[in-house]
């Protein structure tokens, strides 16, 4: 099995070395054959190990492969832990990056259009792409198949640093630079919590093996108890709490979210790949890998709920008042992944992580629809110029619908089971006493009725009423291709019935008892596995749960969405009058922006200010360097003097070099000898 | 002294002596087109004796030839290595010597001479056998400076290391005489028996240890014996400049080894001082120099004495630990220095030397590959990982601080920071800089194309994994 294991990963790297190196050479018809065929190879062989690990034998698979460095006993290596959850990782971000992969050759057919005339950056930019698509999939693999933190921390970084390039792509645009920079500082922010996460597992756990540090919170490593800014704390919810701040970054939580709507600014299969399916839920598998430590650490599980409630709801309420049909799915991102992180924060992590992988479908679905329908509107993302698209497009506007049903949490839609299950178990940790679940769960609550609300705006403003857009667009409006539509196909179908299917095994059952610990004082998902009847009527429940009244709650706002945009546009205007304070406070997004550009950035260009013409220009360069490289310099020059050329004062070098030694050693040998 | 001598243990100087001979013999009457037969017999020749050397060598422990010969994993490694970079040389200089109109066989004739005498240098178990190699090598070394007779700068470069070499020659010769007079052997193990006398061999030995010490340093180029260096690196054509930059650094490892360990080894808390002053020299002066040269092939010679210095902190260490990280620097070293060399001559075309950095202007944008390559080398020569350099360097420093040295590794660490500034300026003219607009398209052989990206590739999959290599250096030493 090893080579499988390293074909995964290696297969797409490959491919991005073909594609990257040599993209000129290949031509664009081999590059993107080229980049699919090494995604496919890695997607067959993730759903091989799936096989195995999913319906077989659940031993992980855990080796390392290659030491690259020991130093004073941490070893740093390469080393892969498959079980079930890295396993189902694999297989939906291989899938998902194939479909991505497909998709891309229609996106980005036309692609020169969007770079100037003879421009050098848009000459091979189409085999570009590809090898940052697949370099992005060999980044997201190395994560998830990590055995520990240093290989979790290279794939964490290079996901980033793909993400950065991909947002960044058109780079003759100012706004796609702006927001590659902010992506990039704002994951700084959370990456330096992650590295001090590590180090902290590394001081008190003893070792960045991931097998290794399980063993010594087993052992009682994480009790150790610490003074930190005059509070006491155990080591286990310091390394949790750091590690979180990183998950925050990547996974884009409030008040590090401000990144990912900006992201948009990158091609749209990007957008479905990197931005909504994988690399945002790294987050979310980094806190659900260590499981163990969060199970722990009872303070950290309050933040994560109180975090992932915030970002549940609030970014959810921006998503209503956005016009771009992008950003709309990506506050949307923003919400789900507050969900998934709820539910990490509750211990229902099978729940969190199922979520996580229904996400991926419905919302990689949409957004290849938003970019199916944005091909045909040639480029244009406004939702005021579209509407009445359903003629135009079936076969986006029925795989649409169907990803923001399953999305909205429709019953028997992939996903109702995963985000039902959230509010169950947020409900129970309430019960329990868990601090902070109170709130999340009003959150959650609320929130179906916002995503509901955001979902069906964008379906009825795109689809459905007049048609806004102009006249010679409207001539030229045509379904996409085969390799647009078919991923859609591809991809609607797990978004309706995933859930239906493995509901049972993955949530309620034990599926991922080897790969997720929860405590043994509290343990949700068993608490709804006993009423658990098969999912069929664990949908029809969902009609009568006055309990947990989630599904009046979406199609409340799947009326709203519709009183309000098809049926009474009039009342709209009224609406937006009365509550005029509120909308322009979603419109600014909290002014979460505002603070970030003129607070810490404007800050931090004054202080580099102050710093550089002060320190840097006077001290540092006029003192320290330039005084340094001038006496450096005088020196230089007067040994050079010595290099004359000349035999003679070379042989006098030497002859002097020699005398020198025999004084001092002759001479001080004499002492040692006699005594 | 009637032994019979154990001829199989010299199997790789026999195979190298006679194959010389035929390769002399075989270009006489079939010199073929352009000495072809001549260069893969040669070629030839190195592989077989690399091969052999370690077969014959690796794992042993045996002295024979009445005590003059040596055979163990040291000199099994050591001549593998010198092999494998003469190997490498002349693959590079036989495309450069055509361009040049100065293919002739001797080139690849007097190559291999000097490598039977780093062999036999390597296998020496006696003062005598240990002067006899290092003046075959030497011997063939200013004949290989002097190659092209019509250059004047490579004339006054082959006299001025021929008189500068024959003044240390003499030096270390003088030396020997006056530890042969203080221990009455110049067999290695009897010297060092002698040195571990309660007056370890009285202020004879002094003297003759300071004068084989001074000897040793020539060899190396250690600062203040350095002088001959950057001349040579300029003055000789290229290929000869590749040639003593690289084997003769691995067989100078010998040198010092048999006669410092070896022989003088009782007496290693008397030179470690030396060491410890030559390695500080070189650092500073080597760097200091580096800085402000402009011709490529200039600096990389004083960028060789501040890595000499690097060698010389690791014997300075003076625990087999130590010997074996210098082992593993030098031959990384070589084999990097050679990828530079080889960037340099793949520049360089007929009528044209390119020798000044800004010949090596835009070379990212004239070609992708061998820019590349030149990153690659300079990070390695700089330290910066996951090159091989910085394995090589990270190894000598550990040494150091275990031997308590610990102000050594913080200056050798400054100096390759300082280092750093002349490497990375390459490197901006290689990645950052326009190319001259006449500047025509590269023209190298498929053969030298190939040979630099694999040269290149060593050099950084060294350092990704350096196991291997590590592990013979450590083995060589009897460290597990």
């Amino acid at each position: 099995m090893d080579i499988v294991y390293l074909l995964i990963p290696l297969a797409p790297l490959l491919g991005a070395i073909a594609t990257g190196l040599f993209g000129g050479r290949l031509g664009w018809r081999l590059a993107h054959r080229v980049a699919i065929g090494a995604v496919a190879i890695a997607t067959v062989l993730s759903f091989v190990v799936l096989w195995v690990h999913g319906l077989g034998d659940p031993a992980p698979y855990n080796k390392t492969l290659y030491q690259w460095l020991s130093i004073a006993g941490v070893d740093l290596e390469i080393g892969f832990l498959v079980d079930r959850l890295s396993a189902m990782m694999m297989a939906v971000v291989t899938f998902v990056s194939l479909m991505v992969h497909i998709y891309t050759i229609g996106y980005m057919a036309d692609d020169h259009h969007n770079w100037p005339e003879g421009s050098g950056a848009g000459k091979n930019a189409y085999q570009r792409f590809f090898a940052y698509i697949n370099l992005f999939t060999f980044a997201m693999l190395m994560l998830v198949m990590a055995n520990n933190f240093l290989q979790l921390f290279f794939g964490w970084e290079a996901v980033g640093l793909v993400s950065y390039l991909l947002i960044g792509f058109w780079l003759n645009r100012p706004t796609a630079i702006f927001a590659n920079l902010k992506a990039f500082l704002v994951n700084r922010v959370g990456d330096l919590g992650f590295l001090l996460g590590i180090g902290t597992v590394l001081a008190y756990f003893g070792s960045l093996d991931y097998a290794a540090v399980f063993e010594s919170i087993e052992a009682g490593g994480g009790e150790a108890t610490l003074t930190l800014f005059g509070t006491e704390m155990t080591a286990a919810t310091l390394a949790a709490v750091l590690l979180f701040v990183g998950a925050m970054g990547k996974s884009a939580q409030v008040p590090l979210h401000v990144w990912l709507p900006d992201s948009m600014e990158g091609p749209t299969p990007i957008s479905a790949l990197i931005h909504a399916a994988t690399m945002v839920t790294a987050g979310i598998f980094l806190v659900a890998r260590m499981s163990p430590l969060y199970e722990l650490s009872t303070p950290a599980q309050s933040l994560i709920l109180v975090i992932g409630g915030i970002t549940a709801l609030f970014m959810g309420l921006v998503g209503l008042v956005q016009n771009d049909i992008k950003r709309v799915i990506a506050y949307s991102t923003l919400s789900q992944l507050g969900y998934m992180f709820v539910a990490l924060g509750a211990s229902a992590h099978a729940a969190g992580v199922y979520h996580l992988m229904t996400h991926a479908f419905f919302k990689a679905l949409l957004f290849l629809g938003a970019g199916s329908v944005i091909i045909a509107l040639h480029h244009r993302q406004d939702m005021r110029e579209m509407g009445g698209l359903r003629r135009y497009l079936p076969v986006t506007y029925w795989t649409m619908l169907i990803g923001s049903l399953a999305l909205i949490g429709t019953p028997f839609f992939a996903g109702f089971y995963s985000k039902d299950v959230i509010i169950e178990a947020v409900g129970l940790a309430a019960e329990h006493g868990r601090p902070g679940a109170g709130f999340a769960w009003f959150c959650v609550l609320a929130g179906v009725f916002v995503t509901a609300a955001y979902s069906f705006r964008l379906f009825f403003l795109v689809f459905h009423g007049q048609e806004r857009m102009d006249a010679h667009t409207r001539e030229h409006l045509h379904e996409p291709g085969w390799v647009v539509t078919v991923p859609l196909v591809l991809l609607a179908i797990p978004s309706a019935l995933i859930g239906l299917v493995t509901v049972g095994p993955m949530v309620m059952g034990d599926w991922f008892a080897g790969s997720l610990t929860v405590g043994e004082q509290f343990q949700p998902l068993h608490h709804i596995a006993e009423h658990y009847h098969g999912p069929v009527s664990f949908a029809v429940h969902a009609f009568y749960n006055w309990g947990n009244p989630a599904f009046y709650l979406a199609a409340a706002g799947v009326f709203v969405a519709w009183l309000l945009y098809i049926r009474r546009p009039e009342w709209l205007v009224l609406v937006r009058e009365r509550l005029s304070w509120p909308r322009l406070v979603l419109e600014y997004k909290y002014g979460f922006d505002e603070m970030y550009t003129g607070g810490f950035a404007a800050g931090g260009r004054g202080v580099g200010r102050a710093l550089w013409r002060g320190a840097d220009g006077w001290l540092i360069d006029g003192i320290l360097v330039n005084g340094t490289a001038r006496t450096v310099g005088r020196i230089a020059a007067g040994i050079r003097g010595v290099q004359s050329g000349y035999l003679f004062h070379y042989a006098f070098a030497m002859i002097l070099g020699l005398l020198v030694l025999l004084t001092l050693f002759v001479g001080g040998w004499q002492g040692w000898w006699q005594a | 002294m009637t032994e019979m001598p154990a001829f199989s243990l010299a199997v790789p100087e026999i195979w190298l002596l006679s194959m010389a001979c035929v390769v002399l013999v075989v270009d006489l009457f079939f010199p073929g087109r352009e000495h072809a037969p001549a260069f893969y017999l040669s070629q030839l020749t190195l592989v077989g004796a690399g091969w052999l050397a370690l077969d014959a060598h690796w794992g042993m422990d045996e002295v024979t030839f009445s005590g003059t010969y040596i055979a163990d994993s040291l000199s099994g490694l050591l001549k593998a290595s010198v092999a494998g970079l003469a190997f490498v040389v002349f693959g590079y200089a036989r495309d450069y010597l055509r361009q040049f109109d100065l293919l002739q066989s001797e080139f690849f004739l007097i190559g291999l001479f000097a490598v039977l005498g780093m062999f036999v240098m390597a296998s020496a178990h006696n003062m005598l056998s240990l002067y006899l190699g290092l003046e075959l090598l030497s011997l063939s070394l200013y004949t290989l400076v002097a190659y092209d007779r019509d250059s004047w700068r490579g004339s006054e470069a082959a006299m001025k290391y021929f008189v500068l070499g024959a003044l240390s020659s003499g030096m270390m010769l003088y030396g020997m005489s006056m530890i042969y007079g203080a221990s009455g052997s110049l067999d290695l193990a009897e010297i060092a028996a002698a040195a571990a006398a309660p007056d370890q061999g009285g202020v004879l030995m002094a003297f003759g240890l300071v004068f084989v010490f001074v000897g040793v340093a020539f060899k190396f180029g250690a600062v203040p014996f350095h002088m001959w260096i950057p001349d040579v690196y300029q003055g000789a054509s290229t290929p000869s400049a590749l040639f003593v930059a690289t084997a003769p650094k691995v067989a100078a490892i010998a040198l010092f080894i048999r006669l410092m360990e070896g022989g003088l080894g009782n007496l290693f808390s008397h030179w470690q001082d030396m060491a410890i002053i030559l390695a500080v020299a070189s650092l500073v002066v080597g760097n200091l120099m580096a800085l402000v040269q402009t011709n490529i092939k200039r600096l990389l010679g004083y960028s060789a004495i501040s890595h000499i210095g690097f060698l010389f902190v690791g014997f300075a260490a003076g625990s087999p630990e130590g010997y074996a990280a210098v082992t593993f620097y030098a031959i990384t070293y070589a084999i990097t220095t050679a990828a530079a060399f080889g960037v340099v001559m793949l520049l360089s075309r007929r009528g044209f030397e390119a020798e000044s950095i800004d010949d090596m202007r835009g070379l990212m944008q004239r070609h992708g590959g061998f820019a590349v390559v030149m990153i690659i080398v300079m990070f390695s020569l700089t330290g910066i990982p996951p090159t091989v350099g910085f394995y090589a360097k990270w190894l000598v420093l550990q040494a150091a601080i275990n031997a308590g040295l610990v102000w050594l590794a913080v200056v050798a660490v400054f100096a390759a920071v300082v280092g750093a500034f002349y490497y990375l300026r390459i490197l901006k003219a290689v990645c950052f800089d326009s190319p001259d607009e006449q500047t025509p398209a590269l023209q190298a052989t498929a053969s030298m194309r190939v040979l630099l990206a694999v040269n290149g590739a060593v050099v950084l999959a060294a350092g990704i994994f350096p196991d291997t290599l590590v592990a013979a250096c450590r083995a060589a030493f009897g460290l597990a």
